[in-house]
């Protein structure tokens, strides 16, 4: 039987590239059809009916048409702008790395409902703007985790012993917690861990997004898992997110001001 | 490198792949442009070629708006008619161009070649932001037009500026959002349909 030549999906724009005169490739992922990229015609018109539907960072549902290579986006319809997260430097630039991590982490057409409630549940996290750091923390231990790269926070990565509660040091190269016996003879560089911060780290690997949504940690302990998650993702990608750079770029610029839209 | 593919003469299939390097052109597209030109006059052929060599020798970026100009400053910049209390903030050369057409702006530019692109790896020091900063602080400009595409991009780069700029104690403003001559209204997204509204004038 000959396969339907267009099909209906959602999905939230990841990036985009421009192609021709006016047309764009844009990378969405979704739940059903994983990582997708596809041509969205005459999209950099004013006049284009898709325009605004599939800016970067929109939940949008799409009507696709199967084309030679790459498909072709025919109806898009905007399902979430996040709007105010787009007019926030700050925010912004924090939705950017979740789509460039997302980018980075999985492959074309591989499809994952989890990940992608991960990631409309983290966006919409960031949105609130309540909570903005552990939103990414979440964001980054779930996608480490769905993606298989989760680090090791029960047992010692090196002799596989039980962790008892006293504080730690991660490793990235050996891809989780080292007890302190293994830690004292490690290779690597050791990020220390508190008890507390391994507890955020656990919690966030086994929650679902609705159970987190709006969860506030002391910012010192989100400050040590944000460097252990830090240091694993760069040793797992072997390269630094250049979103990442410009995210603490403007985090660490004048305090936040008021959004000049509107 | 990469296979080179059939073609007729050496000189013919090095013509195809530079043109096929131009930013819209295909491996078809680039095809038929070379047989059209191995077919083209010689003196139309000549006119061309003059014409790729000329911008690239005699075409400079103006010391002011970083505009492409032949002379610097750009005839914009030196032009006595321009209301020089206003510099509008433009990604490309092209959108002065645009900008132009409409005849209703006759303050001054400043091209920032680019856009804030963090997932392509364009960050705020590729563009030219310093200059503008600069140039700001040569005082004279009491309003600054931020005109970035109103996109995801366009406006990031436009609130980083505005960030940097605000303490300078210029105004700063963006053109309206809204909706497009001859669009339609039921395709309008939420976002633009509320700028709309939000921004509606009296008639």
């Amino acid at each position: 039987m000959a396969r339907p030549r267009t099909y209906e999906t959602e999905g939230v724009v990841l990036r985009q590239m421009p192609l021709g005169e006016a047309d764009r490739i844009l990378t969405l992922f979704t739940p059903d059809r994983g990582k997708l990229r596809v041509v969205a015609k005459g999209v950099r018109r004013p006049k284009s009916r898709l325009a605004g539907h599939l800016e970067p960072l929109t939940r949008a549902r799409v009507s696709v048409r199967e084309g030679r290579s790459l498909d072709h986006v025919g109806e898009a319809e905007t399902l979430r702008s996040y709007r105010r997260l787009r007019e926030d430097l700050k925010l912004v630039s924090k939705g950017i790395y979740l789509a460039d991590l997302i980018d980075s982490f999985t492959v074309d057409q591989s499809p994952s409902t989890a990940l992608f409630d991960v990631l409309v549940g983290s966006l919409a996290w960031l949105e609130s703007a309540s909570g903005v750091e552990e939103a990414l923390r979440y964001f980054e231990v779930q996608l480490l985790h769905v993606s298989g790269f989760g680090p090791e926070l029960r047992n010692c990565v090196e002799c596989r012993s039980a962790l008892k509660p006293s504080p730690y040091g991660f490793c990235a190269a050996a891809g989780g917690i080292l007890c302190a016996g293994c830690g004292a003879s490690a290779k690597g560089s050791l990020i220390p861990l508190s008890v507390n911060a391994i507890k955020l780290l656990r919690f966030f690997q086994r929650e679902p997004p609705a159970a987190v949504a709006g969860f506030v940690a002391p910012s010192r302990v989100l400050q040590e898992a944000a460097w252990a998650l830090r240091g694993h993702i760069t040793y797992v990608l072997e390269r630094d997110l250049k979103s990442a750079r410009f995210m603490n770029l403007v985090a660490a610029a004048a305090p936040r001001r008021k959004p000049i839209a509107i | 490198m990469t296979t080179r593919r059939y073609s007729a003469a050496e000189p013919v299939g090095q013509l195809v792949e530079e043109l096929h390097k131009l930013p819209g052109i295909g491996p078809k597209t680039a095809q038929r442009l070379t047989y059209h030109l191995v077919r083209m006059p010689r003196d139309d052929a000549m006119r061309l070629a003059d014409a790729i060599l000329a911008v690239k020798d005699r075409i400079v970026l103006c010391s002011q708006c970083y505009n492409i100009t032949e002379t610097d400053p750009c005839p914009l910049c030196s032009g006595p008619t321009r209301d020089r209390t206003r510099i509008c903030v433009v990604e490309e050369a092209l959108d002065v161009v645009a900008l132009e057409r409409t005849g209703v702006y006759t303050g001054l530019y400043h091209v920032l070649h680019g856009v804030i692109s963090p997932m392509n790896g364009i960050g705020p020091d590729e563009l030219k932001i310093r200059p503008l900063l600069d140039r700001l602080k040569g005082g004279g400009v009491r309003e600054v037009i931020l005109a970035t595409n109103p996109n995801l991009e366009g406006e990031a780069t436009s609130m980083y500026v505005h960030n940097l700029i605000a303490p300078l104690g210029v105004k700063v403003t963006r053109p309206a959002r809204g909706l497009p001559v001859g669009g339609d209204l039921e395709y309008a997204d939420e976002v633009t349909l509320s700028r709309a509204i939000e921004g509606r004038q009296s008639m």
